[in-house]
């Protein structure tokens, strides 16, 4: 009795399957299909994302202009004759409407093109801004007055619409901003060679315009503000996440106190974004009374915000560095903080990097904590991060806006223009991301092999 | 000749007239504890708490100058720890806490007044698992010299760190590659830079807590006729699980029971003649 074995199964060939075998196998391949349709729901979306922002968006980068010859007549636009900017800048865009106005159609007539529209119908093909671009160049080089020069002038936006397929003649019959005979002569300077549609830099450069003039808009003072904000948190966040994270994790004892500083960071990295807004309105502008819009006052919000990101990123890789490292180093008579900068840090620093840049990413990123201290204004000055100019405190800087809120502003106009330059703005935003992670991955590369 | 009877050889050469030299170090009533948190509770106190675990109890033991003490017993018996208590490893652990009095050359390495930086530098230490720093071969075993300002110019350290290398029988086989990562060694030749490494501070102990345990028999060897080497300049302290190595490298021996020093003697006399009975059980293999 003893022999007996321990299982009474019958003896099966190993060649058929059981039906438990048969079973197992079916779940295995089940859950396989499971993981690649998720990540085929994950890529299509992407796909989705990518394919409606870059076709609103791409046509964003372009901008149509017409060339015609102006002549600057000294009477109109330096009327005291002593080619003195300051003088000059009297005369404002109003002034200079006329003038653009009479040339448009004075380059129609002899170009032959007949046109039964106005001068104010034809004036309203160009650009609201195109008055403010002639005078910027007059003021800059004061030289040109009484010359004729060959400007490429900017052209309104719905006819920039046009000759990007947004606007049709159909459409044109129930728009009261623009009619089909507008658009039919712009087709004509096109078949003659007058209209160009080229790169914008000024998409890029120029500050924000206004809701009836989306084809001047641009992400300058956008741009400028979220590099100012990325500096100072990058300046602030950086040392005092990692300096707190090295504390914490190194040198700190475990205690009851220390417990509740740790889950107090680790609750603070889930608190929503607009509650560090009202801190930063309530601390910064309310009490501090830092100025409103400041890049300065946006990165203190976003530093905030980042640096329970940060704290946990750098701990997590201070705790994945051996403990075997930190013997050694003590074991050789270093001191626990040599120990650490000497050898936990350099290893720990591809965590710490990557951690600090996707922080970086996420408050670029970020716009509700921006709305609530103001950044969400219309600016059209470049803004200095300190400047001395400003009005209650010193070295406090301009108001500024930042690239998201700039997407978040121009979705609010009603221009449907303007759905191109936020979609546009969006391109922007993500080359931005795309390339920290670009430096993030080039600096873990750059780090590891060191070692 | 075999690498075995090479070592056997060099055995015999070194166990004949050996002298007990000076003392280097003394322990005296050491009692370790686990658990204990801070505070200043005394060890017979802390000795009652049955929270607390009284890892090492009443240990008495006398460490010579330019001899191989080794440490065996089974696992857990706190031959680890206490070697940990003589070059305060220990301090770094939460919660560990040690009563008694540890000299070296009659100074109480547990004095308020000692650094333990300084003490460590005196009394080096090698791992169990090599762990060498993800650094060159250089970087590897200059790093002491380095942080101890024993060095005064670039030439001094890379001498110190010839003869470091020379020391721990590595030299030949890294000479070439200097410039490479430590880490990219084998696990043999690891272990021998992470001693060459703690002799580069010209310690006067070096304690070793089974430097063997993760080598293959070849590399174990080599590191053994290494410690033999040591043994002309430092005072060697090895944990070992090998009893044939306790007997083959070290010319003391104490055995650790459950946190209590059995029996301390010569390795000749505790290995062919133990007073001890539970020393007796343990080395024929009945107890472990």
């Amino acid at each position: 009795m003893t022999d007996m074995p321990i299982s009474t199964a019958p003896k099966r060939s190993l060649f058929a399957a059981d039906a438990r075998t048969v079973r197992r196998n079916r779940a295995e391949r089940r859950f396989r299909a499971y993981g690649m349709a998720a990540v085929g729901v994950g890529i299509l979306a992407l796909i989705v994302l990518l394919v409606s922002i870059l076709g609103n968006g791409l046509s964003s980068f372009r901008q149509t202009y017409v060339s015609f010859p102006i002549e600057l007549t000294a009477e109109r636009v330096d009327p005291d004759g002593n080619r003195d900017p300051g003088e000059m800048a009297r005369v404002t865009t109003f002034g200079y409407l006329p003038l653009l106005a009479a040339a448009f159609e004075a380059h129609l007539d002899a170009e032959g093109i007949e046109t039964d529209m106005g001068v104010r119908e034809l004036a309203a093909m160009l650009s609201e801004e195109a008055p403010a671009q002639i005078r910027g160049m007059v003021l800059a080089n004061p030289d040109l007055v009484g010359q004729t020069i060959d400007a490429q002038i900017l052209m309104g936006g719905r006819i920039d619409g046009f000759f990007k397929g947004r606007v049709t003649m159909e459409s044109a019959e129930r728009d009261s901003n623009v009619t089909p005979a507008q658009l039919e002569l712009a087709q004509i300077l096109a078949d003659r060679g007058a209209v160009e549609t080229r790169f914008n830099w000024d998409f890029i450069t120029a500050p924000d315009a206004s809701g009836s003039r989306p084809e001047a808009a641009g992400l300058g003072v956008a741009i400028i503000g979220s590099f100012y904000m990325m500096l100072v948190v990058l300046v602030l966040a950086l040392p005092i996440g990692v300096a707190a994270s090295i504390y914490l994790e190194e040198f700190a004892p475990k205690n009851r106190l220390t417990d509740l500083i740790e889950v107090n960071i680790s609750n603070l990295a889930a608190v929503p974004s607009i509650v560090f807004g009202i801190l930063g309105l309530a601390v910064f502008i309310n009490f501090m009374e830092f100025n409103q819009s400041s890049p300065l006052v946006g990165g203190l919000v976003l530093t905030l915000m980042t640096l329970p990101t940060i704290i946990i990123a750098t701990r997590a890789s201070l705790r994945a560095v051996p403990p075997s490292i930190r013997q050694a180093a003590l074991g050789l008579g270093a001191s626990k903080t040599q120990s650490i900068f000497h050898h936990v840090l350099p290893l720990a620093a591809p965590g710490i990097l990557t951690g600090t840049i996707i922080g970086l990413a996420q408050a670029l990123g970020e716009t509700a904590p921006l709305l609530l201290i103001g950044m969400v204004a219309f600016v059209r000055e470049y803004p200095d991060l300190m400047s001395v100019h400003s009005n209650s405190f010193p070295l406090m800087g301009d108001g500024a806006t930042a690239l998201p809120v700039q997407v978040y502003s121009w979705t609010q106009r009603s221009d449907p223009a303007f759905v191109e330059r936020a979609s546009g703005a969006i391109i922007v935003l993500l080359v931005f991301l795309l390339c920290m992670n670009l430096i993030a991955i080039l600096l873990r590369r750059r780090f590891e092999r060191r070692w | 000749m075999s690498m075995e009877d090479a070592i056997m050889n060099d055995m015999t050469q070194i166990d004949q007239g050996v002298a007990v030299d000076e003392l280097k170090m003394q322990a005296r009533n050491v009692d370790v504890f686990y658990g204990a948190g801070g505070g200043t509770r005394s060890a017979e106190d802390m000795a009652a708490d049955k929270a607390i675990t009284h890892a090492i109890k009443h240990v008495d033991v006398d460490i010579a100058d330019k001899t191989v003490t080794s440490f065996i017993g089974p696992s857990g018996c706190g031959k680890s720890t206490f070697l940990r208590v003589l070059n305060r490893m220990n301090d770094t652990i939460d919660g560990c806490r040690m009563t008694g009095d540890v000299t070296l050359e009659g100074e109480n390495i547990y004095d308020p007044k000692v650094d333990p930086v300084q003490l460590r530098a005196k009394v080096g230490m090698v791992f169990q698992k090599p762990n060498p720093f993800p650094k060159s071969i250089f970087d590897n075993v200059a790093y002491g010299p380095r942080i101890h300002g024993l060095a005064r110019n670039k030439a001094d350290l890379a001498e110190i760190v010839e003869k470091s290398l020379r020391r721990a029988a590595i030299w030949d086989e890294v000479k070439d590659r200097l410039d490479a990562p430590g880490t990219g060694l084998s696990g043999g030749q690891q272990q021998r830079l992470c001693i060459a490494r703690a002799v580069a501070t010209s310690p006067e102990v070096l304690l070793m807590d089974e430097p063997c345990s993760a080598l293959d028999p070849i590399a174990t060897a080599q590191v053994e006729e290494l410690i033999d080497d040591l043994r002309s300049r430092f005072s060697v302290v090895i944990v070992t699980h090998s009893m044939q190595q306790a007997a083959r490298v070290s010319q003391k021996t104490a055995f650790f029971h459950l946190g209590e020093l059995v029996e301390f003697d010569d390795t000749d006399k505790i290995f062919t003649n133990p007073s001890d009975p539970r020393t007796e059980s343990y080395i024929t293999g009945r107890i472990g």
